[in-house]
């Protein structure tokens, strides 16, 4: 490994904040709301989606609230729906999607590859105005009683017979997915044209191919979806009756349109999830990945790959069986990807010098529940099971172990791993192994027992169910208090740590990468010079140069 | 450890060489990042029409019947007059990209002044085609009265043509989505270009900077292909009886 060196050594001293950096190099509230420091705006965005997840994590209370009695009780069902539609549309469009790529992946990418900042930094800054003008929408939406059609906007629902504040809600979503498309423009011409002299496509971090992945899925889903909304919109404020069956149109063509998005979108929440697991994984094993070409391959089959998958949604809404039949084929092969990465990842433990720091926790977290998201998903692959288990909790605990186990985990365990980068300071680790063992455990407590009842036939969206599935349904509350509890934790010290958090110097977990060989945190153009690179990222070849931590 | 090598240009090489933003080494590399970048966005916009297209495609399938007479309804002559205008004015904003491109400040602006009035034309002759179809008037190929806005209280289609007017009205659906999408673009191109003029007046685009022209002049094709696409497949294709 050689790039260079920069900056103090936190072996050496106790380490102290470099003097100038990005946080302090300007003040005052404009110096934030009109910067163009990617790392600035990736602050913004944390902020922000930290709010979104709150909230949407607020709703997801009281959809468990409600669930505790199989009457019910808590809430009609009127509002039940308003209740698991604004937990979906939230956590999906305002938090998962820009979660990972606009707040770690904005932060670090350019520094990842040698640049100063993204290739359109005022676009970057665009792209999170456009999520929070798309987000005041959807708190209009909340404010006027909400959305009750499901995430999924599904016509005729939400075209003719919904009384709710669709509308807002739908031009909200419509907006953040500017955002979205903006930001993955951003980073593919990043990628493509702005790497340090060196840094050839094969020495990048496994975390810039999966964004790169990401960032295609953006750019050509996301306006697949947009126009769908907006003729959703049309058909409302019109009446126009484009996806009415009374004069010839078809409902089912909204569910077409809306997966070709939306199940790509997927990917876009679980791919950098990935490239953050990748990095954790060669980080706290002291390895170069196992496979690297074969990790940064997978990320772009998976991206092709997902365009193809979208039916696997509309196994029961009138498919041929000749096309359901290709998509559940097609959908298979999403495993092999997905299979190479895990088998990756573990095979880069094997014989590695692995430290257990919270980080790496929750990596560990991630590759057991992305496993069994995984794995069942190819249940719900096949045609014959689906019709069984389709629409019930069975569906939503699959979704949540890839989502929350999957993408929150390595979420959450991105944002340890990288804090000292972020903030300067170094988190409490004690108190944070305590709460990435809270979220594990409550995180299996709430989703495995809705596999069960699921199983047993629980269908998903109703507000009340028969009494012989309460127990699962009161496993599952218990567990999402205790998750909750894990969540507002991180919250708590990583507040604490950014204010009063001792000093972390340069590169406090002893690892390669250009993220670390600046400050922690960076100047304002992040390198004080141009580095030059000359090898892959995580080569640890050399004992010597290895520093723990 | 194989040597640590760094470069010695400077903190912040942009600062000595005017057009090039901060964060760029070189103009050329400020060049090729604007430019796929613009390529990147156009491919979003293609997906942003292909959903539109592929509704259009498979509604025409189904209901060829009512999509062959709702075409027929559409004005032959002014979609005819605004597809050569359109084509025109991809000309026009070719020779303005090749102006800047040498350097020549007062054909530069010449060819913009040019594009920016065809694209006006354009937006003239499609705001009459749109609103023949708030007016209830005769069918031009069948015995019937037709009112063709899709709109809930407008729309409205008698005489013969009446049992396929569900039909009918899913083609004009499409026809607005599409045309009105297309519109929406020609607009916001205007808009861009009226900038892109006043820089051009003031002289700022130079042979080593004029990369806002060129990515404009990438917008405005496309618009157009969009145009050359939709021009056939809503006017064009069933008139062959």
């Amino acid at each position: 490994m050689s790039t260079p060196v920069i900056g103090t050594d936190s072996a050496v001293g106790a380490p102290a904040l470099p003097s100038r950096h990005y946080l302090n190099e300007t003040t005052g509230w404009k110096s934030w709301l009109l910067t163009t420091d990617h790392k600035r705006i990736g602050l913004l965005y944390l902020i922000t989606i930290t709010g979104f997840f709150f909230l949407g994590g607020f709703f997801a209370l009281l959809v468990r609230l409600q669930l505790l009695n199989p009457t019910g009780g808590l809430m009609t069902p009127d509002v039940y729906n308003r209740a698991f539609t604004m937990h979906g549309v939230i956590m999906v469009f305002f938090f998962l999607i820009p979660s990972i790529p606009a707040t770690l992946g904005n932060f670090l990418i350019p520094i990842m590859i040698g640049a100063k900042d993204l290739a359109f930094p005022k676009i970057n800054l665009l792209s999170w105005y456009l999520l929070v003008i798309g987000g005041v929408f959807g708190l209009a939406s909340l404010g006027g009683g909400g959305v009750d059609t499901g995430w999924t906007f599904y016509t005729p629902y939400s075209s003719m017979s919904s009384n709710s504040r669709v509308l807002t809600g739908a031009i909200g979503v419509f907006i953040s997915g500017f955002s979205s498309i903006l930001t993955g423009l951003n980073f593919i011409v990043t990628i493509h044209r702005m790497r340090a002299p060196g840094m050839t496509w094969f020495r990048l971090p496994l975390f810039v191919w999966s964004h790169y992945a990401t960032s295609l899925i953006m750019v050509l889903g996301t306006p697949v979806v947009a126009i769908s909304i907006l003729l959703v919109a049309f058909e409302r404020v019109l009446r126009v009756g484009i996806f009415d069956p009374t004069i010839g149109g078809d409902p089912v063509l909204f569910q077409h349109l809306f997966w070709f998005y939306s199940h790509p979108a997927v990917y876009i929440m679980v791919l950098p999830g990935m490239g953050v697991i990748s990095e954790l994984v060669a980080a706290y094993s002291r390895k170069n990945i196992f496979g690297y070409s074969f990790v940064a391959f997978s990320s772009l089959a998976i991206a092709v790959v997902g365009f193809l998958v979208w039916g696997h949604h509309m196994f029961v809404a009138g498919e041929t069986p000749y096309s359901a039949l290709l998509f559940s084929a097609i959908s298979y092969l999403v495993a092999i990807p997905s299979a190479i990465k895990t088998f990756n990842w573990t095979a880069t433990l094997y014989k590695g010098s692995i430290s257990y720091q919270t980080p790496m926790l929750y990596a560990f977290g991630f590759l057991g529940l992305f496993l069994m998201g995984g794995l069942t998903g190819l249940f719900l692959a096949a045609v014959g099971l689906d019709v069984h288990v389709h629409d019930t909790y069975f569906v939503v605990a699959h979704f949540h172990y890839i989502m929350v186990g999957g993408t929150l985990m390595a979420y959450l365990g991105g944002l340890h791993y990288w804090w000292p980068k972020i903030s300067g300071k170094l988190y409490p680790e004690g108190w944070s192994k305590l709460s990435a063992l809270i979220v594990f455990v409550g995180f299996n407590l709430t989703f495995f027992p809705q596999f069960i009842v699921g199983y047993l036939g629980m269908p998903r969206r109703y507000a009340m169910y028969p009494p012989e599935f309460q127990v699962y349904n009161v496993l599952s509350t218990a567990g999402a208090t205790i998750l909750g509890v894990g969540y507002v934790l991180p919250m708590v010290y990583f507040t604490w740590s950014w204010f009063r958090g001792r000093p972390a110097g340069d590169n406090p977990w002893g690892v390669k990468g250009l993220e670390w060989q600046t400050t922690s945190p960076p100047p304002t153009f992040n390198f004080d010079r141009t580095p030059i690179v000359t090898d892959a990222t995580h080569l640890y070849g050399h004992a010597e140069e290895v520093k723990v931590a | 450890m194989p040597e640590a090598a760094v470069t010695h240009h400077g903190v912040h090489p942009g600062t000595h060489i005017p057009r090039l933003q901060h964060h760029f080494d070189t103009m050329a590399q400020q060049k090729e990042a604007v430019t796929l970048g613009m390529w990147v966005f156009l491919v979003t916009e293609i997906m942003f029409f292909g959903g539109m297209f592929c509704a259009y495609m498979i509604y025409r399938m189904w209901h060829y019947d009512g999509f062959v007479a709702a075409s027929r309804e559409l004005d032959l002559t002014l979609g005819a007059i605004n597809t050569v205008v359109l084509i025109g004015s991809s000309l026009t904003v070719a020779l303005g990209v090749h102006a800047a491109q040498v350097g020549k400040t007062k054909p530069l602006v010449s060819y913009l002044l040019l594009t920016g009035v065809l694209g006006l034309v354009f937006l003239v002759i499609k705001y009459f085609e749109y609103s023949s179809k708030f007016e209830l008037h005769e069918a031009h190929h069948a015995a019937a009265m037709v009112r063709l806005f899709p709109g809930a209280g407008w729309f409205e289609v008698t005489g013969d043509l009446a049992p396929i007017a569900g039909e009918m009205r899913l083609f004009m659906v499409l026809y607005f989505a599409l045309t009105g999408m297309h519109a929406l673009h020609m607009i916001i191109g205007i808009g861009i270009l009226a900038v892109i003029l006043w820089m051009a007046m003031k002289g700022e685009f130079t042979p080593g900077w004029y990369a806002p022209v060129e990515i404009f002049g990438l917008y405005w094709h496309f618009v157009d292909i969009v145009w050359i696409f939709l021009f056939p497949l809503l006017y064009l294709v069933n008139r062959h009886g």
